[in-house]
């Protein structure tokens, strides 16, 4: 049976959850990109991709989320706001409901993201000299 | 096997250029830490999507003791000049790219126009690093 590629218009909406997910994008916003009302449109999207609009766009900002929360150090509310979503709360919930923890916990699980920090060693040396207090040599007269 | 990772690109400041790059370019975060031991030295990457395997580290130009104040103005300069180091990027579809990219406000340098290797142009990150946007032509085998 050949492949029938999803038609164009509803591979735009897709494009664009992937592209804009972080802004306050919702279901109607992807119908309108497919010029579709959204019955129509949830329905038709579902039937090429295999899931719903809506759940499409969540599981997008979900392991987006997921990442953010392995490589920065970013608190759990400023995630959830970075990846488009206004409830911390269902947020939370969403989030454990998919990965079977809570972001807070998923972050725990990895090493911590500083960890990542290539820096360069040319700064850890110059930044991370410590404050010294004077050495006696340097200090006062000298002893007669 | 000794592989590419990651570059490095001076920026004036890192939260507008996260914005440039995420917002404008749609790059993703790849690591956002802050290190308060070394100064609150802040470790940034951004790398297209579809390319896991490779970042652009974002680093903010240092101060003393590690650049004098000297140091710093010359890179500032040629920063603004464009000659701090120019990043090649490529796209399936220059013109639209272009437009899309205008749109949400980057500055071009030099619009889409025809090369003998396909269709080329140039725009700048807000601190005045160069990129080159190319829809690169497939050459013809005899």
């Amino acid at each position: 049976m050949a492949f029938a590629p999803p038609a164009r218009h509803l591979l735009r909406a897709r494009d664009l959850a992937d592209a804009r997910y972080f802004e306050p994008l919702g279901v109607d916003d992807l119908a309108r990109a497919a010029g579709l009302s959204r019955a129509h449109f949830s329905r038709e999207f579902r039937q090429a991709f295999g899931e719903s609009p809506h759940a499409y766009l969540l599981t997008r900002r979900l392991e987006r989320a997921a990442s953010l929360l392995r490589g920065t150090d970013r608190s759990v509310a400023d995630i959830c706001l970075s990846v488009g979503l206004q409830s911390i709360g269902s947020f939370t919930t969403s989030f454990t409901r998919t990965f079977g923890r809570s972001p807070t916990a998923h972050r725990a699980a990895f090493p911590p993201a500083a960890n990542q920090a290539r820096v360069p060693t040319c700064m850890l040396r110059a930044r991370g000299r410590p404050q010294h207090r004077t050495f006696r040599e340097d200090s006062g007269p000298p002893r007669t | 096997m000794i592989r590419f990772a990651n570059t490095q690109l001076w920026v004036d400041d890192q939260d507008e250029a996260l914005d440039f790059y995420t917002k404008k370019l749609g790059m993703e975060v790849r690591a956002d830490v802050t290190l308060p031991e070394v100064g609150d030295f802040r470790w940034l990457t951004v790398g297209p999507a579809d390319q896991p395997d490779v970042a652009i580290v974002l680093m903010a130009i240092p101060g003393p003791p590690l650049m004098d104040a000297d140091t710093v103005a010359q890179l500032r300069e040629l920063m603004a000049k464009g000659f701090a180091g120019t990043v090649f990027l490529t796209t399936e579809d220059c013109q639209a790219s272009y437009e899309d990219l205008k749109r949400r406000g980057v500055e071009f340098t030099e619009a889409p126009e025809e090369r003998p290797y396909g269709i080329d142009s140039g725009f700048r990150d807000p601190s005045g690093n160069s990129f080159r946007l190319t829809q690169v032509r497939e050459l013809a085998t005899n």
